[in-house]
Order: structure tokens, then C-alpha cells, then sequence
């Protein structure tokens, strides 16, 4: 089922959580909406679940107008952060809920809600586990539960509220894998809540990202990361660098080095921020057109990335590198000497948007 | 505003909830109080000032206040000993202990008046070794006080023992590895922070013991402008049909307890203070 | 949550604490104060019910005054306990549930009863409904009789026994906050499903904990009763107050036995309170480990 939320607005108090919010969530798709904290992503959510009404706005499933249904008619599967699991049921009891809870007419049978709930546990790989209360599991149990408890009423639409949010990275990883899976097999339109980038880029086939409660921008992963359309995506996704300076008619000067910035045409020497990843940083020991001359001020080197901050001469302004290892085994950098940085890429952004 | 609950908030209810809740507590509470407060209103001033200032009125004043003034700072001190006791220390028979606290809070106060009295009596259990030494316990203020320790004990001991609980031993550790002998630790550290509720439990006690009636009645003797508590004078009077003058005394308890309830209040917010 | 149950385990091997001698000392003290002022009456009022032996115990219970003291007692709390208890039930719905502008203020409303003499409990009954009172006049000439009657004992004692359930289940309900109701709702549940199955198992030890002071303050209450009751013997005497009538004839073996039960009343009272505790913070941890 698709998910249409056609211009809403949410305050709470004098707090505008959302502001003019339009999205469009296609069909089977598993879609993240990321942001900090304060975003207003999870009031979003909520919205869409119908645990909170919005003040302005509609939503529409399958094009149908939803707004005004209540959340027992919605028929959504929604995961809490804290998976409010009901403390005095059992796993089984838990995950049979929304079975035994239809109208006599359309409540399944015993042994049918029994065949569900056990081919569920075997979808969610606790088969032995029906008989525990969530007391007893781990927390990554709990959260399997709760998505199955979720996905026994067949939803149309699967929310999920920061779903890794309480776990130990470890489980973190294995369950955002494990989820990207399950979605592949069901195909349910699925919307998931999460500040965590990296959660977002592995898991979801697009990323909405949020601020102060309007969408920054949507894309699949690779288009927000690589071409994030505004200086808090920049910021927000990955590591990266500001250099201060000016944009003329498409062309930006920054710290010494000129740079052609297409997307700037019109500007007539305007104050601007260009923004360089971490990993778009070309570090040589040569003079080069479009390098700045730098000191390495610090070297961090483990893992596969090798991180150096350098020092530019031009300013006091300090810059963040990153290596992969081998090109810094070959440089053989030393802490105080002297090279060229050079950017690779540099979206730069006239400083009226800054964030 | 006043609905923001119902909407940001799919549970279902609550309005019909809130209603009749409004309902419920004005019908028992407060429209029955109220007519105190009108009944009172219709006293002119100089009959309501003679009424509540008679000399026999202020003598149960001084009664009534004066012993739960005593009841309660001897429940502030040994609260604290039996909560910081059974918090902190193990003996056998604790778990009992600890639910035997609750026990005026369970026992009808007639029965405890009648037991009281009966201990400290004469003859009584206490009152047969105490005599003969010149203390008079029932029938005299003394026995006010005893009930009134009795009836207001569990208080302290329950508003003390959770934020005992709540404490975090680390802060002891930390208070004596900078030196604090452990007089100092419990001076310094520890008493500052059970502060807020030692006087929570003292003006719940005191306010308990104000009111008090049927624990105290039986000990008490009650002699009037010796030993009659203020709560026995109004039905005193109503039992001889003046209607304003009990009206007038229940008025004033009334004031007291509202008081009292603010101050509670006020010490609960600011014994939250350093609460996380 | 995790830390604090660790905590509670390093207690028992702390190293800072106070010497042996000075625990000792103030468990003495501490035990000697509980003893005089708990144990001591507790035993008394056994020892004076069967001073005069066992028949005279049961003797003194089958007075036909005793029996309908009881029967007006069993009376007052059936019906007190269970308007209490739906009354406490439907205001922690409104307030641990949803937030709403004059919410503490609607609380220390509830909690008014408590800070009331008891004598003025009873005494503003007297003044709606007594002869002299608001309804006074209209009541008599409708030949209903509420003040020195049964009606007027069960009114006074729901006033007192008021806020009990209230104030238990409020805190509890707000503590487990609303996660679950929606993830019912979110399934399909209507409300009273919801709350059937999902918030009343959760609440289940607060209400049996509520319900069982409410019910030892109803059957109890002594000096709010004693206002409005007018003392007519084997129709408007509850327990407590034939315990008085007795006292006050010098029948104190009698007043005792009748005592008794009252007494077996709070002992069973503290009891079921205990394991109700017991089991309430059970469900809080669990909510707790969950977080």
C-alpha cells in the first residue's frame, strides 16, 4: 500500500514539530526517515500510525483519505522504540494479540491463530522461546517479537520507531541486516524512524531526511550521500569539511584556491561555504593547481582509514583527511611536515542557506 | 489548550473519564465541604471570633497542637532510626518488622484507643510500673501524645525508607574517601539529603495527629482545659445542639488542614529538587 | 534498572558502614520503640479479648447487638469499597493517561479527604442533611432519614475512604506509561479491550492494594461514623462503635473481643498489602528491565 502525507502540520504547545510535511512512500518500498533528534520523524510516524492527529494536512493510503480513520482501522504494524510488549504475556500470547482481539466475525480459529503465531516465531527464529514473558529475553528478542506481533495482523504499512535504537551496536548490526532480509521477503511498505546515518544507508531504499521539521531531502542512499541538496544533509551524512569564502558566476574562491561551481552561476560575489568530505581530501607532497598548503598536525591510524587533521597555512583553520591505509603507508606522513591538500569535490552553497 | 490531552492522544475515554471523576469528587467532596465553609458564612464575624477564641476552644488548641507538635518531632526522630534500620541493616525478622509498620495505618483507631488505654491504665501492661514512679499516662496530655505517636509513626518511616533506598552508596564511598568520619558522612551528606522528606513525614504526622479523634478520646480523659482535644469539642457541641459554634471550631480545623496539605505539597515539590 | 540492582548487592559487602557495635545498638533501639509502640498494643488487645477465657470471647461475638454491628459494617464497606474502587479506577484513566492543564491540582483534590479530622467529615453530613442542615426540612417532611441513620454512615465513609484507590493506581498507571494501550490499539483493539487486557493486567496488585485499605479504612472508621450514626443501638452501630458503647459500659473483655476482629481485620489487611507490594514492584521492575 502506498503512503501519500499531503502538507501536514503538527505543534505541540508552541513546539512546531512539523512543518508542512508532504511525502510520498511508493509501494513496497522500506524508507528511513533519519534526522536528529527534534526533527519531528517520529511525530511523523506517529502521524501516519494515527497515534497522533495532525493539525493541518491529509494522509492518504492507496490514495484513499485516511486522516480522520482511527488507528484500530488502519491497519498498520507499529513497532515501538521500547516495543511495549505486554509484560504479562507470554511471546505467544503477545504475538496473538491482534488475532484474538478481531470481531468474532473475522477472528481466526484457535488452531489457526496457533499455525500463524508459530510460523511467525520460525520467521523471527524464536520457535523455542513461545512460553517466555519479555522479562526473560535479550533485547534484540524482544525487538524480533515485537515485529512479529506487528506482522501477525498482516498490516498494510509496517512503522518503526527508532527499531535498534535500545540495542548494543553488535545486535544492532545483525538486526538492521536482518530486517533489510525480511523486508526483501514480505514486501510490506515499510517506514522506519532513526538518527544513526549509517542505519539509514544500509538498510533502506530511500532516506527522508529531516530538520526543525521539514524534509531536507529524499533520495535513495547513494543520491543523499553523494549529492546531499542542502548544507545540513552535508553536515548530518558523513564527515566533512567547511572552507569560508566567496562565489562569483560560477566559479568559488576558497582558502586561496579557485574552484568551478556550476550550480552557482547566478551568483554575483556572494558570501559562500564550500563543503568537502573527509575522503575527498587528496593529500601530495607537490605544489598543485587547486592544493593548499598545510602542516599535519595529527595522525589517528586504525582500522582501514587513516585519519589526518592538517592545519591550513592560509588560515588558523584546522581540516579533517582521510586515507585509505595503503596511499598512507606509501606517503609515510609525519606529524609537523608540511604538504598540499587538495579537494576533490566541493559542493560549495551561498551562505543565505547556511544551516 | 484545556484538551490538548484528548489530542494528542489516540487512547480512548477520556473525556466521559475526566467528567466523571469531576462528577464524583464534587458530589462527596467538595459540595460537602462547601457547606462548611456556608454554614460558617452565615455566623456573623464577632459570633465566629467568639465561638473559636473561647477560653475552653484555645486550652484545646494548645492541647491538640501542642501534643502533635510533640508526637511528631518524636516520630521525626525515631522515623528516621526505624527507616535507616530496616534500609540498611539485616536482622532477622526484618520483612515482619517492615510490614508491622503499616499497622496504624491498618488498625481501626477505636481499637488502638481502647488498647492504649488500657496498657497505660492503672493497672495496665505499662501503666502499673509507671505509676507507682509519679507518670501519669492515660487520662493526662502525655497519653494525647502516646496515641498521637502511635497513629502518626508510619508516616516518617515510609516518606524516609525510599529515598534511603534510592541513595547511592557511591556517595558515602566518595564522602569517605575525601575523609568524612562516617558521623560526618551521615552529618553532612546523608542528612541534607533525607531532609526534605524527614519534614515531609513531620508535617504529615503532625497533620495526622491534628485531626485525630478515635485513638485519643479513650486515653485522653478528657478534661476540659486539660486534656480535651480540639476534634472532641466540636462533637461536644454538637451534641448540645450548637450547630454554629461546632461549625465555627470545624471551620478553623478545616483552615489548619488546608494549610497543612499546601506546606506538604510545597515539601514534596521541593524534595524533588535534586531528583533527576 | 540494571545499575540499581547491582547497587543493592555491593550493599551487603560495603565497607562503609558503621561498626558492629553501633549497628547493634541502634537495631536495639530501633526494635525496642516498634515493640512498645506496635507489638505491645497488638498483643493487648488479644490478651484482654480472652482474659476471660474462649466462651466468653464467643459469647461476647454472638451478642445479637455484635452481629448486626457487623452485619451494618459488611453493609457500609460493600457498598463504599466498590463506588470507591470504579471512581478510582476512572480517575487514574483520566489522569495517568492523558496530560491536561489543572492536573495536580485535580490530584490534591482527590487527596482532600485525607487531610480532613474525621470528626469534620462527619459533621459536614450532619450540616446537609440534619435536621437543621441544608436538606434538613425537605428530608423530613419526605420521612427520609439520612443523619443518625444507615444512609448517613455510608456516606460519611465514603468521604473518607475516598481518595485510597485513587492515589494508588495514579502513580502506578503513570509509571507504565502508554506504550502498551497503543500497541493494542495499533493491533486493533477497542478500548475496552485495551483496557481488559492490556492495562488492567498491568494494574491488578495496585487495585487489590487500594481496595484492601480502602475497605480496612471503611470498616474501621471510627470518629466520622460517630458523628453522623447517633449511637442506636443493633441498627446504626457499626463495629467500632459497638467497641465504644462497650468500653464506655465498662464491659472491657467484651469491648476486646469485638476489638479482636478489627484487629484480625488489620492483621489480614497488612498481609495481603505485603504480597500485594511485593508483586507491584515486580511488575515495575519488569516494566523497568524492559526500558
Amino acid at each position: 500500500m502506498s503512503i501519500e502525507i499531503e502538507a501536514v502540520s503538527k505543534s505541540f504547545g508552541t513546539f512546531a514539530a512539523l512543518k508542512d510535511v508532504s511525502l510520498k512512500v511508493p509501494s513496497g518500498e522500506l524508507v528511513a526517515l533519519l534526522g536528529p533528534s527534534g526533527s519531528g520523524k517520529t511525530s511523523l510516524l506517529r502521524i501516519i500510525a494515527g497515534l497522533e492527529s495532525p493539525d493541518s494536512g491529509r494522509i492518504l493510503f492507496d490514495g484513499e483519505e485516511a486522516t480522520k480513520r482511527q488507528v484500530q482501522e488502519r491497519q498498520v504494524g507499529f513497532v515501538f522504540q521500547h516495543y511495549a510488549l505486554f509484560r504479562h504475556m507470554t511471546v505467544f500470547e503477545n504475538i496473538a494479540f491482534g488475532l484474538t482481539v478481531k470481531p468474532k466475525k473475522s477472528r481466526p480459529g484457535k488452531q489457526e491463530i496457533r499455525d500463524k503465531v508459530h510460523n511467525l516465531l520460525k520467521l523471527i527464529q524464536l520457535e523455542n522461546l513461545a512460553d517466555r514473558y519479555p522479562a526473560q529475553l535479550s533485547g534484540g528478542q524482544r525487538q524480533r517479537v515485537a515485529l512479529a506481533r506487528a506482522l501477525a495482523v498482516e498490516p498494510q504499512v509496517l512503522l518503526l520507531d527508532e527499531p535498534f535504537g535500545a540495542l548494543d551496536a553488535k545486535v544492532r548490526l545483525e538486526l538492521r541486516r536482518w530486517l533489510r532480509r525480511l523486508h526483501d521477503e514480505i514486501h510490506v511498505t515499510s517506514v522506519f524512524v532513526t538518527h544513526d546515518q549509517e542505519e539509514a544507508l544500509e538498510v533502506a531504499d530511500r532516506i527522508v531526511v529531516m530538520n526543525q521539521g521539514r524534509i531536507e531531502q529524499e533520495g535513495t542512499p547513494s543520491e543523499v550521500y553523494d549529492r546531499p541538496a542542502t548544507p545540513f544533509v552535508y553536515d548530518f551524512l558523513g564527515s566533512v569539511n567547511l572552507f569560508h569564502g566567496r562565489v562569483h558566476e560560477g566559479t568559488a574562491q576558497m582558502a586561496g584556491i579557485n574552484l568551478s561551481s556550476p550550480e552557482n552561476a547566478s551568483a554575483n560575489d556572494a558570501p559562500a561555504i564550500g563543503y568537502v568530505r573527509s575522503h575527498d581530501i587528496a593529500i601530495g607532497r607537490e605544489s598543485a593547481d587547486g592544493a593548499i598548503r598545510a602542516e599535519v598536525r595529527y595522525l589517528l591510524s586504525v582500522g582501514p582509514l587513516v585519519r589526518v587533521d592538517l592545519a591550513l597555512s592560509c588560515s588558523d583553520r584546522t581540516i579533517e583527511a582521510e586515507l585509505p591505509r595503503d596511499e598512507a603507508d606509501r606517503l609515510q606522513l609525519q606529524v609537523g611536515e608540511q604538504v598540499y591538500a587538495r579537494p576533490r569535490k566541493m559542493r560549495v552553497f551561498v551562505e543565505d542557506y547556511q544551516i | 489548550m484545556a484538551w490538548s490531552g484528548r489530542k494528542n492522544n489516540v487512547l480512548p475515554g477520556f473525556t466521559p473519564a475526566l467528567g466523571y471523576t469531576i462528577f464524583y469528587l464534587s458530589l462527596v467532596v467538595l459540595i460537602p465541604l462547601s457547606a462548611l465553609f456556608f454554614k460558617t458564612a452565615s455566623l456573623s464575624w464577632d459570633a465566629f471570633v467568639a465561638a473559636v477564641t473561647a477560653p475552653r476552644v484555645l486550652a484545646s488548641y494548645r492541647v491538640t497542637f501542642g501534643s502533635s507538635l510533640a508526637a511528631a518531632l518524636i516520630n521525626a526522630f525515631f522515623g528516621v532510626l526505624v527507616a535507616w534500620v530496616l534500609v540498611r541493616y539485616r536482622f532477622p525478622g526484618k520483612k515482619l518488622i517492615d510490614a508491622l509498620v503499616d499497622l496504624p495505618f491498618a488498625l481501626p483507631t477505636a481499637v488502638a484507643g481502647i488498647t492504649l488505654a488500657s496498657i497505660y491504665s492503672q493497672n495496665g501492661w505499662l501503666g502499673r510500673y509507671l505509676e507507682p514512679h509519679g507518670i501519669k499516662v492515660a487520662f493526662t496530655p502525655l497519653g494525647i501524645a502516646v496515641a498521637m505517636v502511635f497513629i502518626g509513626l508510619p508516616f516518617v518511616v515510609r516518606t524516609v525508607q525510599p529515598v534511603l533506598e534510592e541513595l547511592d552508596q557511591e556517595i558515602e564511598e566518595a564522602a569517605s574517601c575525601l575523609g568524612a568520619n562516617r558521623w560526618q558522612t551521615f552529618r553532612r551528606v546523608l542528612l541534607p539529603t533525607m531532609l526534605p522528606a524527614i519534614l515531609t513525614g513531620f508535617a504529615l504526622s503532625f497533620a495526622r495527629a491534628v485531626g485525630e479523634y478515635g485513638s485519643i478520646i479513650f486515653i485522653a480523659g478528657n478534661m476540659p482545659m486539660v486534656s480535651e482535644i480540639t476534634p472532641l469539642l466540636i462533637i461536644t457541641k454538637l451534641e448540645q445542639y450548637d450547630y454554629a459554634g461546632a461549625t465555627a471550631i470545624a471551620t478553623v480545623m478545616l483552615v489548619v488542614s488546608f494549610v497543612m496539605l499546601l506546606c506538604i505539597n510545597l515539601l514534596q515539590k521541593w524534595s524533588r529538587r535534586f531528583a533527576e | 534498572m540494571v545499575g540499581k540492582g547491582l547497587n543493592k548487592k555491593e550493599r551487603k559487602g560495603a565497607t562503609v558502614t558503621e561498626p558492629a557495635w553501633v549497628r547493634s545498638l541502634l537495631i536495639a533501639i530501633a526494635l525496642a520503640f516498634l515493640a512498645l509502640f506496635l507489638l505491645l498494643p497488638l498483643a493487648a488487645v488479644f490478651s484482654q479479648a480472652l482474659e476471660k477465657g474462649w466462651e466468653a470471647y464467643l459469647a461476647a461475638l454472638k451478642e445479637p447487638d455484635t452481629i448486626s454491628a457487623i452485619r451494618l459494617t459488611l453493609i457500609t464497606a460493600a457498598v463504599c469499597v466498590p463506588l470507591n474502587l470504579f471512581f478510582g479506577i476512572v480517575a487514574a484513566w483520566a489522569i495517568a493517561k492523558f496530560s491536561f492543564p489543572g492536573k495536580s491540582f485535580l490530584i490534591t483534590l482527590i487527596d482532600l479527604p485525607f487531610s480532613v479530622s474525621p470528626v469534620v467529615s462527619g459533621l459536614i453530613y450532619v450540616l446537609i442533611f440534619g435536621l437543621q442542615g441544608w436538606l434538613g426540612p425537605w428530608l423530613q417532611a419526605h420521612d427520609i432519614k439520612i443523619i443518625f441513620a444507615v444512609p448517613g454512615i455510608i456516606l460519611a465513609t465514603i468521604f473518607v475512604t475516598f481518595p485510597f484507590i485513587a492515589r494508588e493506581l495514579i502513580p502506578l498507571m503513570e509509571s507504565q506509561g502508554r506504550e502498551e494501550e497503543e500497541a493494542a490499539l495499533t493491533l486493533g483493539a477497542n478500548g475496552l479491550q485495551t483496557f481488559f487486557r492490556v492495562t488492567f493486567p498491568n494494574i491488578k496488585w495496585g487495585i487489590l492494594y487500594g481496595v484492601i485499605l480502602c475497605n480496612a479504612r471503611a470498616m474501621g472508621e471510627f470518629g466520622a461514623v460517630s458523628v453522623v450514626s447517633g449511637h442506636v443501638r443493633g441498627s446504626t452501630n457499626t463495629i467500632p462503635l459497638q467497641v465504644e458503647i462497650l468500653y464506655n459500659e465498662y464491659s472491657y473483655a467484651a469491648a476486646f473481643a469485638v476489638a479482636s476482629l478489627l484487629a484480625l481485620l488489620a492483621l489480614v489487611t497488612l498481609a495481603v498489602k505485603t504480597v500485594a507490594e511485593w508483586k507491584m514492584q515486580q511488575t515495575i521492575t519488569a516494566a523497568e528491565t524492559e526500558r
